[in-house]
């Protein structure tokens, strides 16, 4: 009896102790950095273009951006890299191989995950199939339903990962394939309204599962000038609330720096692209802090671009 | 004995309390950005000097390295010879790249019709857009063929009325375009109507059916070619527009300059 008295008033007290740490815990001023590392629309573009090209002399290529994303992971190893859409049709590397060798890199790059873009089509639906079993990143699309499609199962509509403790929820938009894709190619495959998708995700991620990030991965488009009724990502953006950050593509829209956009309640969201053909890297480093220190809480976000 | 008895019950309670209290707190930590910056980082020539040393850009460009030599040496082995710079904007009706392509096609796509379905094409219609870049004087090889042609589109085959095929010769006058055009000619009057239209060398007949070759995309109605959705047959000759091109270089020496009039106007 008293060595069980004992066991009980030990396991009390180290208890108590541990309580006492993790309250001291959250006392310190615990700032966590994340990294988010993401291109759009490289378009079989493996090589870089060469020194006598008009627009991009010297630019890009897939050797150079493994390089500079292994000099980041060693900088800050919690990163996230992603792609928003267009991986296929280019150059000769996706005629001859159908995209195999973009996908056997982007694994080798340890790339995170990847939304659909239409190019991804290009070979129809049957030929992103067949790609499938080259690459070790996941796809993502909240609208588009593969139900139907040799593709079922293969593309979720959200991941959520656990970097270093932070809790980020990535989900993907396609673009309206009807008049921009042959049906042929993209057989049964449905695509659903992008906002709705959106607003069903921000629900499931930031309420159900309490994300701490919500990260939209996009190929709606920047911007449309001309048709100021088709959904883009600065729309979508505006329209919604709870995601903190919209990579786009499809538009090969160069930005110099992520745009900020208020949401529907007024909190900032950055939309990002950088353009095309491997040609930039973006980067965006996320720094959070404990929030149950409430004088952080209401400090407010500085936003740096 | 009792009263120790009661106050471990106590101590239990206290113990899961704590326990429970503990988990909650640890699964309840909620991050608050307080940071961001963002940037764009230019991927250049600078990055060779990291590359050069980084065992995983090494270990990638060996990757990359057979099929990349495979690749340059199937599109770069010469095919032919081109004497003249062909381009899709030498004409206002007509090209000498656009008569090309399409009197190629044509060609080139009998063999399957006919072997296929033992018919004949009649006429050859392509689009303006879909040639992405000239057919330069000097050699000619595979990679020639992928610029002018990047797209995997196929060849199509439909049996249009001749009702349709007035509509093509009206959408041609509308359009003003030099698209590419084989098996028919007409003359543009004075009025901007069409006259004297020939298949093949006849006249055009309302109820006959011809058989005119184009690619998948504009036998959906691309780019405004809504003739096409009125075919009453459709074939696809499972025939790569530019494997049709590779096809064509393989078998010619020299690149003939097609200048023949075939739209004229009054």
């Amino acid at each position: 009896m008293k060595r069980r008295d004992f066991i009980e008033k030990t396991a009390a007290s180290s208890a108590l102790l541990s309580l006492g740490l993790s309250l001291s815990s959250f006392e310190n001023k615990e700032t966590k950095h994340l990294t988010i590392l993401h291109t759009n629309d490289v378009h079989s573009y493996i090589d870089p273009f060469p020194a006598n090209h008009p627009r991009n002399p010297n630019m890009g290529g897939v050797v150079r951006r493994a390089a500079l994303i292994e000099t980041i992971r060693k900088e800050n190893p919690n990163v996230l890299l992603l792609d928003a859409g267009d991986i296929f049709q280019g150059t000769p590397y996706f005629n001859y191989y159908g995209g195999e060798l973009e996908f056997k890199l982007m694994s080798m790059m340890q790339y995170d995950l990847s939304t659909i873009g239409n190019h991804d089509f290009d070979n129809g639906v049957e030929g992103l199939y067949a790609q499938m079993p080259h690459a070790t990143f996941e796809f993502v699309s909240a609208n588009y339903d593969f139900k139907n499609t040799v593709m079922d199962g293969l593309v979720k509509p959200y991941k959520i990962f656990n970097k270093n403790g932070i809790k980020v929820g990535v989900f993907g938009l396609g673009i309206e394939l009807d008049g921009l894709v042959d049906k042929a190619m993209y057989k049964e495959t449905v695509y659903n309204n992008p906002v709705e998708a959106a607003q069903d995700m921000v629900r499931i991620l930031k309420k159900e599962n309490k994300c701490d990030l919500v990260i939209c991965l996009s190929h709606l488009g920047y911007n449309y000038k001309d048709e100021p009724n088709k959904l883009c990502d600065l729309k979508l953006a505006a329209i919604t609330q709870d995601i903190d950050l919209i990579i786009g593509g499809h538009t090969h829209t160069f930005l110099d720096k992520p745009a900020i956009v208020k949401n529907l309640v007024d909190k900032e969201v950055l939309v990002n692209q950088v353009g095309c053909y491997g040609i930039n890297l973006g980067r965006i480093d996320f720094y959070l802090n404990n929030n149950n220190n409430k004088q952080n809480a209401f400090k407010g976000t500085s936003i740096i671009v | 004995m009792v009263n120790l008895k009661k106050y471990n019950d106590v101590l239990k309670l206290f113990v899961i309390f704590l326990t429970f209290f503990f988990i909650v707190s640890c699964s309840k930590q909620n991050y608050h950005v307080s940071k961001i910056e963002g940037k764009r980082i230019p991927i250049t020539e600078k990055g060779n000097v990291v590359a050069n040393s980084s065992e995983q850009a090494i270990q990638i460009e060996n990757f990359i390295k057979p099929y990349r030599e495979h690749i340059n040496k199937d599109l770069d082995s010469i095919l032919a010879y081109c004497p003249v710079t062909l381009d899709k904007s030498s004409g206002k009706w007509q090209s000498t790249i656009g008569n090309l392509i399409a009197d190629v096609t044509l060609k080139r796509g009998n063999l399957v019709f006919n072997a296929r379905e033992k018919k004949k094409i009649d006429i050859c219609l392509l689009n303006h857009g879909g040639i992405r870049s000239i057919l330069p004087k000097g050699h000619v090889t595979s990679r020639t063929a992928f610029e002018i042609m990047p797209f995997e589109n196929t060849m199509v085959v439909i049996a249009l009325k001749g009702e349709q095929i007035l509509e093509l010769v009206d959408y041609f006058i509308a359009e003003k375009k030099p698209h590419p055009i084989s098996g028919i000619s007409f003359t543009i009057g004075k009025n901007n109507a069409a006259k004297n239209i020939l298949v093949q060398g006849k006249p055009v007949e309302k109820d006959k059916i011809y058989y005119v070759g184009t690619n998948d995309y504009l036998s959906n109605g691309g780019d405004n070619m809504s003739f096409f959705k009125k075919g009453v047959q459709k074939f696809d000759l499972d025939y790569k527009l530019r494997n049709i091109l590779i096809d064509y270089f393989k078998e010619v020496d020299t690149i003939p300059v097609i200048n023949d009039i075939r739209i004229s106007v009054e």
